[in-house]
């Protein structure tokens, strides 16, 4: 069992050492990659089905009981995270097998990337705060490297951005978890929890969980502290970009809404400021893409408006708005992640991703069309694609807890979405190429970006048709949310041997 | 002990955040340094200042004169961390200067602002494609450099290329 729960860190800790020593052999690192990642999506597969039958699974490194030992938690939440992110791992390294000019595609791609797993898996199933730290800057360091990736000004110049905003969030972290342990005496987010729950911390625990929901709203771009995404995604190789749209922003979520339905279950002051923050996220999201004119900026910009969709939820704080939270959380990664690599190979096709430079895609590639309107359609919510699900839950929510004004803000927020998507299918797929057929590219080599991004739109029709099974995962994993008890007596009932 | 320190995270900090708001990149990658050691002075007093005996628990419950060693413990792994990070800060500001050509934080990030530049031609699109065109250059010019009297014909596509997949 406690090999089953570190094995989200361990494989692909394991994949990024051998893909390291199988240096020589490009060949030999793609397959070892590849195997990593699907091994990961197994683990976390399977993590899934434990977690689906309700249970909390708990582990101590080293067998040293609750304070003293750090621990590794994964409820449902986890399990899912860390399926998906398995899934979107995989997607992403089978992209990058496709021909590509790009300086960025090597060798040097594929241990960076299991590096960044590592970081993103183990912030999602560690139960303990100053070792939540650590993996952020795991995922930090991978995500740096990655990002300057294949070298060049612009790119540099969107690493800086990226560097200096990410270093401070984390300082902010840092001095955060000191504070917290300060005040409370332990950095266990079950023990924590458990104090918190008893009134037993003084005001400064709670000035630190302020501090540190701060820099977690830095790391997950939300309103007013969002500005250095959009400056720095679009400049990586597309499968970077992918698996950041993907991935990066998800932790800051998952931190926040691990940490306030931990120490602060019960709605209050940060449930109503949380609510204003995502209002104001969605709609100045969606707001800044419609002013923006390059496929890759118009998805960054979505990818904050799409945030303050899961906040909404967390700030909610009722047991259907949280499992809206969760479901757009997985929902949100799959649609996001395939709509960079569509727009990646977009890009390849047409030879621009400027949309003015674009165009005549829907003449000459219907397949892409399809493949692009199945998540642009789930991402504006139109049913029954997976969006809709997520965001009609939400709107069910808001409209239950009386929070009309949010509920507004997430329909309009919808229907800017839809109209920013029409704007790329209007300019990058039905307008003729502005070089006529001069301009088109050739598209071979592309297979493999195009089964990745096949996969992924099946999982998006598959989550939107079978929203059952995937909503009744999600309202297991609020219950457990919304009930922080189970979650502290699983990690206080199993002490050392 | 704690005003001495505290006074000196607080100007740490301020330091810091004075630094990080400079036009440089040199002083923003230092403003970074000054912050992260004013945080980490600030966790290492989470576990009190005044220890004078070192923290072993012994039967008779750990010593009372002993500071809490799990915040040094932290600070410890934050430093390491934090050394890593700085070391990556510092390549990125080395390259930025040999890049751009100057280190001035607003004139690197506009860059990435400008429009995105169009993608170079892929090497399927025609029969004669320029990646193996410059590696079949490259290996001329490499040849050619053996060579004093090198054909000037062979340099110019060498240059052509090298230029070529440089955009």
């Amino acid at each position: 069992m406690n090999a089953l729960i570190v094995s989200p860190l361990l494989i692909p800790l394991a994949t990024l050492v051998a893909t390291l020593l199988a240096r020589p052999s490009p060949r030999l690192v793609t397959a070892l990659s590849l195997a990593g990642a699907l091994a990961l999506t197994a683990a976390g597969l399977v993590l899934v089905g434990l977690a689906a039958q309700g249970q909390i699974l708990a582990a101590q490194a080293g067998g040293w009981a609750a304070p003293y030992g750090i621990t590794l938690v994964i409820d449902r939440l986890s399990a899912a995270m860390v399926a998906i992110t398995g899934i979107v791992g995989t997607a992403t390294l089978v992209f990058a097998l496709a021909r590509d000019e790009d300086p960025a595609r090597g060798r040097d791609f594929h241990p960076l990337v299991h590096g960044l797993l590592v970081g993103v898996c183990g912030a999602f199933v560690t139960g303990d705060v100053f070792n939540l730290y650590v993996w952020f800057e795991v995922l930090l360091v991978g995500s740096f490297a990655l990002l300057v990736l294949g070298g060049g000004k612009r790119r540099l110049s969107g690493t800086v951005v990226y560097v200096v905003l990410n270093l401070v969030a984390t300082m902010m972290f840092l001095l955060a978890a000191g504070m917290l342990y300060g005040a409370s005496g332990s950095l266990n987010m079950a023990l924590l929890a458990r104090a918190f729950a008893a009134g037993e911390v003084p005001a400064t625990a709670h000035a630190a969980v302020v501090l540190m929901l701060t820099a977690f709203s830095i790391k997950a771009a939300l309103f007013p502290v969002f500005g250095w995404l959009p400056a720095s995604y679009h400049v990586a190789w597309t499968p970077v970009s992918a698996l950041f749209a993907g991935l990066l922003t998800k932790v800051g979520v998952y931190a926040l809404i691990r940490l306030v339905t931990l120490f602060w279950p019960d709605a209050g002051v940060a449930h109503e400021v949380l609510l204003w923050v995502a209002c104001a996220t969605m709609l100045i999201g969606v707001l800044g893409a419609a002013a923006q004119v390059e496929v890759r900026r118009i998805l960054s910009f979505h990818i904050v408006s799409q945030v303050g969709y899961m906040i909404l939820g967390l700030a909610l704080a009722t047991p259907l708005a949280l499992a809206g939270a969760v479901f757009y959380l997985i929902h949100h990664i799959v649609v996001k992640a395939n709509l960079f690599f569509i727009g990646g190979i977009a890009a390849r096709l047409t030879g621009s991703e400027r949309l003015a430079a674009m165009g005549g895609l829907y003449a000459r590639a219907p397949w892409l069309a399809i493949l692009f309107a199945i998540p642009a359609l789930s991402l504006a919510g139109i049913p029954p694609l997976s969006g809709f699900w997520a965001k009609f839950v939400l709107v069910k929510a808001s409209l239950d807890a009386g929070a009309w004004i949010a509920a507004a803000v997430a329909l309009v927020t919808g229907i800017f979405t839809l109209l920013s998507m029409s704007k790329i299918w209007n300019e990058a797929f039905l307008k003729p190429h502005p070089a006529g057929r001069e301009g088109e590219r050739s598209a071979a080599g592309m297979r493999p970006a195009v089964w990745a991004v096949s996969a992924l739109a099946v999982m998006t029709v598959a989550i939107g048709l079978g929203a059952g099974p995937v909503m009744d995962y999600a309202v297991g994993a609020a219950e457990q949310l919304g009930a922080p008890a189970g979650y502290i007596a699983a990690v206080t009932g199993t002490g050392g041997r | 002990m704690e005003i001495i320190v505290s006074v000196t995270v607080g100007l740490l900090v301020a330091i810091g955040i004075w630094m990080l708001l400079d036009r440089g990149l040199l002083r923003v990658v230092l403003g970074i340094v000054v912050l992260g050691n004013g945080v980490n002075l600030a966790v290492f007093s989470a576990g009190r200042l005044d220890g004078r005996a070192a923290a072993f628990v012994t039967e008779a419950g750990a010593p009372a004169l002993a500071a809490n060693p799990l915040p040094q413990a932290l600070v410890l792994t934050a430093i390491v961390i934090g050394f890593a990070l700085f070391v990556f800060a510092l390549a990125v500001l080395k390259r930025s200067f040999e890049l751009h050509g100057n280190v001035e934080t607003d004139r690197i990030t506009a860059v990435a602002e400008k429009p995105a530049p169009d993608l170079p031609a892929p090497a399927a699109a025609q029969p004669a494609t320029p990646a193996s065109g410059a590696a079949a250059a490259a290996t001329t010019t490499a040849t050619a450099g053996t060579k004093p009297a090198s054909p000037p014909a062979a340099l110019g596509a060498g240059k052509g290329a090298a230029a070529g997949t440089r955009t």
